[in-house]
């Protein structure tokens, strides 16, 4: 498999005003290539969570986009910490360490990761104190 | 049920102008949260045709429409967006409408009038 089209992103930390701008992008990017819309949906919404995460619970991070001549579309994010203490309930839907400022942005209710994992083809996380690391994937449209 | 009734049953007000073509279309369901994880998880089937309900008036109700090819959003309790929320709305093609009516009030006269919710109407 080879990669089509490789797009790279920065969020930087506590930038809330820029929430969602690179989820937004990267739903842009896939309909702008005629990509099926409820794959384009489900990237978009696993994108935009992950996008979240990373302001809300970590120091900021970078995304990467992949997209494979299958069709296959790959999303790395990967933030410089501070890691989740204990992912097995981070995991677990409604366990959350929210903020208020999260809560008043209309999140941080512990259905982010849960969520993640449900849309996506293939999730994996890795997390250390220094730092996480989500990897999710989607096959194309049959 | 048509854009147009809904904001005449909710007594709401457009935010952002509304073409003939916006006014017309045809809703089949509402759902109704003040979080937006909630909308990214619960609204899974015809979105584009879903009704968002909330009293969360900033950019991050917007970009979790944005995000579900949703396109139609009524904020109640009075709650008003701000002008860059706004802006963002006219650039996304979203529709938007201001209600004085608590969330409760909405969804029940909503209901009421046979609008059903994202599993349909599943009360007697």
């Amino acid at each position: 498999m080879a990669v089509v089209l490789h797009k790279e992103y920065k969020v930087l930390r506590d930038d809330y005003g820029s929430a969602g701008k690179v989820s937004s992008d990267i739903k842009q990017t896939l309909n702008s290539i005629g990509f099926d819309p409820k794959v384009m949906r489900r990237i978009a919404v696993a994108s935009y969570e992950s996008e979240i995460n990373m302001l809300i619970h970590a120091f900021g991070g970078d995304i990467t986009m992949d997209i494979m001549d299958d069709g296959t579309v790959t999303l790395v994010f990967k933030d410089p910490g501070p890691g989740i203490p204990d992912l097995e309930k981070a995991l677990t839907p409604g366990w959350s360490t929210a903020s208020e400022k999260a809560r008043a942005m209309g999140f941080g209710a512990g259905m982010g990761l849960p969520n993640i994992q449900r849309v996506s083809d293939a999730f994996d996380i890795q997390s250390s104190e220094a730092g996480t690391t989500l990897t999710i994937s989607f096959r194309a449209a049959q | 049920m048509r854009a147009v009734e809904i904001a005449e049953i909710l007594q709401a007000a457009p935010i952002t102008y509304w073409e003939e073509e916006d006014r017309n279309r045809d809703y089949e369901a509402a759902f109704a949260s003040d979080l937006m994880s909630d909308v990214l998880m619960f609204v899974q089937t015809n979105p584009e045709t879903t009704v968002l309900i909330t009293g969360l008036a900033n950019a991050q109700t917007l970009r979790t429409v944005e995000m579900m090819d949703m396109r139609f959003v009524v904020f109640v309790r009075g709650k008003f967006p701000s002008d860059e929320t706004i802006e963002l709305a006219r650039n996304m093609g979203i529709t938007m409408l201001a209600s004085d009516l608590t969330m409760f009030e909405a969804c029940g006269v909503l209901y009421q009038k046979g609008l059903g919710g994202i599993y349909g109407s599943r009360t007697a």
